[in-house]
């Protein structure tokens, strides 16, 4: 018959642990390849535009931003509440905008020159005048191929 | 007797893989920026006149958009909703109408005798106070226009899906309905 030791103590067998670090390698790599480092800090609000028919800029390493919008809070004393242009990590007038991107093309490789593409992120809310301004200095930088940033929307 | 190699300690490799891990958890940003593709004209030599190309009148699509983000297009006061249908009306001429574009029949390598407006031009001009929204509102509308004739004529000459077929015939089908959207040389319209 069999007998039934309820008092004999057993002790919890140790976790094998030893697959850890393989999953943990597995998750890291997987993070590490779809990552993309945050390009810049804003200092301008952006509240993205909305549109349906986009395009999705696949090669990070042709394109360039132009942020505009109203300073956020942090810079609004200093520079007012009008509609700034960031470029990198700085506020910059339109006029800059040219010389900026002859001079983000010029550090490109040459194969990718005439690539290039310059995504203008600007908040829903700018007028067209800032707009066409940019775009005619984009247009005198030999800077055609551009994408007007925005986000796909989801109802009307 | 071979001296034993002693087995190297493995158990801090989860934590160090557990820190990277962290630090790229948090860096990652996961949204692929998207946007709305378009190419601007080159540059006019300063010491080049803008003269106005001549346009035959019924070959120009006119869109309009004020300073109160209203459209009027051909004349007309329209609703962004109702503008992809008409340029659709516009850029296909499937009628003939005399007062749309003129429809020429060409034969194209590849997809045999095709008819379509060649040379019809979508002008958008806009206000110095229009929202960039507003602008962003109608090139997507007229974007729109464009990739659903070609979608229904690749349905129509293929019964494929546009994005299905191969390359080089989407270029074919690009050439049929070539997006030709003019942004004009920004205007000072007077006003304020």
């Amino acid at each position: 018959m069999a007998k039934i030791r309820r008092n004999e103590k057993r002790e919890m067998p140790a976790l094998n642990t030893s697959s850890l670090p393989d999953i943990i390698f597995m998750l890291l790599f997987f993070f590490m390849t779809v990552t993309s480092m945050k390009e810049v800090s804003l200092k301008v609000n952006i509240h993205n535009a909305q549109a349906t028919e986009l395009t999705k800029l696949e090669q990070k390493s042709l394109v360039r931003y132009i942020y505009v919008g109203t300073p956020t809070d942090d810079y609004r004393k200093q520079y007012g509440a009008e509609t700034r242009v960031q470029l990198d990590d700085a506020f910059a007038e339109v006029g800059e905008i040219e010389n900026y991107i002859v001079n983000e093309r010029s550090a490109m490789a040459e194969s990718d020159q005439g690539r290039m593409i310059v995504s203008i992120k600007a908040d829903k809310d700018t007028r067209m005048g800032v707009i066409s301004d940019i775009k005619q200095a984009l247009r005198r930088a030999y800077a055609l191929r551009i994408s007007y940033s925005a986000t796909q929307r989801t109802s009307y | 007797m071979a001296k034993k190699v002693p087995q190297i300690n493995a158990s801090s490799m989860a934590d160090i893989s557990f820190l990277l891990l962290i630090f790229f958890l948090v860096t990652t940003s996961m949204d692929v920026n998207s946007g709305l593709s378009r190419r601007l004209p080159a540059p006019v030599p300063p010491d080049q006149k803008v003269d106005d190309m001549k346009i035959n009148k019924r070959n120009l699509f006119v869109v309009k958009i004020n300073s109160y983000n209203q459209l009027l297009v051909q004349g007309q006061e329209m609703s962004v909703k109702q503008l992809k249908a008409k340029a659709k009306e516009f850029i296909a001429n499937e009628n003939e109408d005399p007062n749309l574009p003129v429809v020429f029949t060409e034969v194209i390598p590849g997809l045999g005798e095709v008819k379509y407006t060649k040379d019809h031009v979508i002008s958008v001009q806009n206000d110095v106070d229009t929202q960039y929204q507003a602008y962003l509102d109608v090139q997507n509308e007229l974007v729109a226009a464009y990739n659903e004739l070609r979608e229904e004529y690749s349905q129509k000459r293929f019964h494929r899906s546009y994005s299905e077929l191969p390359e080089e015939v989407q270029k074919l089908v690009q050439k049929v309905y070539s997006q030709r959207i003019s942004e004009a040389e920004p205007k000072n319209y007077g006003g304020k």
